[in-house]
């Protein structure tokens, strides 16, 4: 198979597997593309861990260490995938940790509140679930293969979140003005996390079916699934514009993609501290990961 | 049950959850991916079982677990000192945690033969969970043993596991407790006591 | 080390690739396995094998096009409607 002929094989709904040949250009989109996905499920831990400990009921407690551990799996799960596709787990934080890999916007900004909890657990998983349950068609089956398993996972997570949520919202006024505060921050990010509106058939990551979705669409479905749910508790979303036009879109304002850009870049308000974070712990363990795994390499 | 027993299974749901709580503090950082999840499900096991602990005493007192969790305030705990150590040292954790499942399968054992149904049910359950942790922190400790920092650590920590086993040798906090506490409870002290979260 | 893991849902149904896990021994691959594949008591049963054990067959030869091993290599359709026409009666509605 040459190049184009692959090109038609995926475009037609092909699948590829670990072992076949691939065009060198789709095998480094592939890895940089789930680097970044795994690189964003570790990083994203960090904002969540803080409230393990002031979580305010043993339920919650519960929950959100849960939460938090499949996030961790999640990242096992993908830098497997990484690995078998010829980069090793240790050079994917390598990469991680000097800022030469990226991770997602959203894992950058600090968490300040309970009321954050509930609506990265609402929210910001649900932003992330339609990338990934588009994820379930990528042209690489052993990527799509394991996202069937963290869909899954994260449906419980948006359940945990909803539960948090609802739970405030039908609390005491200091409970729901928790949620409109947080809200009102994390709109913002929320609103850059499926990336500019490249026309996905601009898009490589598109042409190669590597995404079977574009950026727009993510948007598009995302607000469509959640300002509804967020408008019937009687929360307000920070943005005059947003609206659902005759044509059934959604109009917002402009997402400041200047922010995004400088974000993901390594400029966010948490990059320093959380990749600084995990240096220290990882270079502490480091010892571990010599004992343990020296002899079976 | 009268208040002797209370206090027992108070001292050892206040043990997991301390436990369980410092434990959880390695989710996210742990040495090993793989290692990183199969610890933290032993974080939440040692949650659950406080949990289920305090709802048995919280049957008896005419309160809820949650309370019994929270709201006491640090000098009421229960806890031995040697679940209250921060330990963010991999040799330091493993230590605690082979020391602590030595002497809870021993306390165990005692409950199980309680006189008190409920109490020897519970036990059992929990130790059946257990089982799990014990082959955890013995594959560990396999692995860890001709590491000096590991040998010099079990010491170390060997005579404060012995407050495990003696009620006697409880009541003196560690001054990591009360910061602990105030972090724990921030969030559900900031609504009036009643407020669902 | 690579450990293979394979699970099953529920009784009755085949064992499935689910992925794999790092571990220094089968110990630690036991641990690993049922922590990723189990903790939400989403699998009855695992198979946990390391990567090398595994025998992987993916070329397959049919140089010379075996239809006999496939339903094409069983045309029946036109002889059946010869053989109808030749006793004289017709198919009914819904025969294949």
């Amino acid at each position: 198979m040459n190049e184009q002929e692959f090109l038609e094989y995926v475009q037609s709904g092909g699948q590829v597997e670990t072992a076949d040949w691939m065009p060198d250009d789709y095998r480094a989109k592939l890895i940089k593309f789930i680097e970044m996905h795994g690189n964003s499920e570790l990083m994203g831990v960090l904002p969540e861990r803080e409230w393990i400990l002031r979580a305010p009921t043993l339920q919650r407690k519960l929950a959100l260490t849960a939460k938090v551990q499949d996030e961790v799996g999640h990242s096992q799960l993908i830098y497997r995938v990484v690995e078998d596709l010829g980069k090793p787990r240790e050079q994917c934080l390598d990469d991680l940790i000097s800022g030469k890999a990226k991770f997602h916007n959203v894992f950058h900004y600090p968490t300040k509140t309970w009321g954050d909890v509930g609506v990265i657990a609402w929210l910001v998983d649900a932003a992330a679930i339609i990338s990934q349950k588009a994820l379930l068609k990528c042209s690489y089956a052993p990527y799509a293969r394991i996202m069937k398993k963290i869909c899954w996972e994260e449906s419980f997570h948006i359940l945990h979140g909803r539960d948090v949520i609802l739970t405030l919202m039908n609390g005491t006024d200091d409970q729901r003005e928790l949620v409109q505060e947080s809200l009102n921050r994390w709109w913002g990010p929320l609103m850059q996390f499926h990336g500019n509106p490249i026309a996905k058939e601009e898009d490589p990551m598109y042409i190669w079916r590597i995404k079977s979705q574009g950026n727009e669409e993510a948007r598009q479905q995302f607000l469509d699934g959640y300002v509804p749910q967020i408008w019937e508790l009687g929360l307000t979303v920070p943005d005059q514009k947003l609206r659902k036009n005759d044509e059934g879109a959604w109009e917002y304002s402009e997402p400041d993609w200047d922010e995004l850009r400088h974000v993901v870049t390594g400029h966010g308000p948490k990059t320093g501290e959380r990749l600084n974070l995990r240096r220290s712990a990882r270079e502490s363990s480091a010892w571990v990961r010599k004992v343990v795994l020296a002899e079976a390499a | 049950m009268n208040e002797q027993e209370q206090q027992l299974l108070l001292e050892i749901a206040d043990d997991e959850l301390i436990l369980g709580w410092r434990d959880s503090e390695w989710t996210g950082v742990a040495p090993l991916l793989e290692e990183d999840v199969a610890f933290s499900s032993i974080a939440q096991n040692e949650i659950g079982h406080a949990r289920a602990l305090y709802e048995l005493v919280a049957r008896a007192r005419g309160t809820t677990a949650d309370e019994l969790a929270f709201d006491r305030s640090p000098d009421e705990y229960r806890c031995a000192p040697l679940v209250e150590l921060r330990l963010m040292d991999w040799a330091e954790t493993i230590a605690r945690h082979y020391l602590y499942e030595e002497a809870d399968a021993k306390r165990l054992e005692q409950l199980k033969q309680s006189d008190d149904s409920e109490i020897a049910g519970l036990a059992a359950k929990i130790d059946r969970e257990e089982a799990y942790h014990r082959i955890h922190a013995q594959m560990w400790f396999d692995r860890l043993q001709d590491e000096p920092r590991f040998a010099e650590a079990l010491e170390r920590l060997r005579p404060q596991a012995e407050a495990l086993l003696d009620s006697a040798q409880r009541g003196e906090h560690t001054a990591e407790l009360a910061d602990l506490w105030q972090e724990m409870t921030i969030v559900r002290r900031s609504q009036p006591a009643g407020t669902k979260w | 080390m690579i450990y293979e893991v394979f699970r099953q849902e529920r009784k009755g149904q085949a064992l499935q690739h689910a992925g794999s896990v790092e571990a220094a021994d089968d110990h630690f691959a036991d641990v690993y396995a049922r922590e990723q594949y189990g903790r939400r008591g989403e699998s009855t049963a695992l198979w946990v094998v390391a990567r090398d054990a595994v025998i992987e067959i993916d070329d397959f030869v049919d140089e010379l096009n075996r239809n006999y091993h496939r339903v094409d290599g069983y045309p029946l359709k036109e002889k059946l409607k010869e053989a109808r026409e030749r006793a004289g009666t017709a198919a009914a509605p819904g025969d294949r």
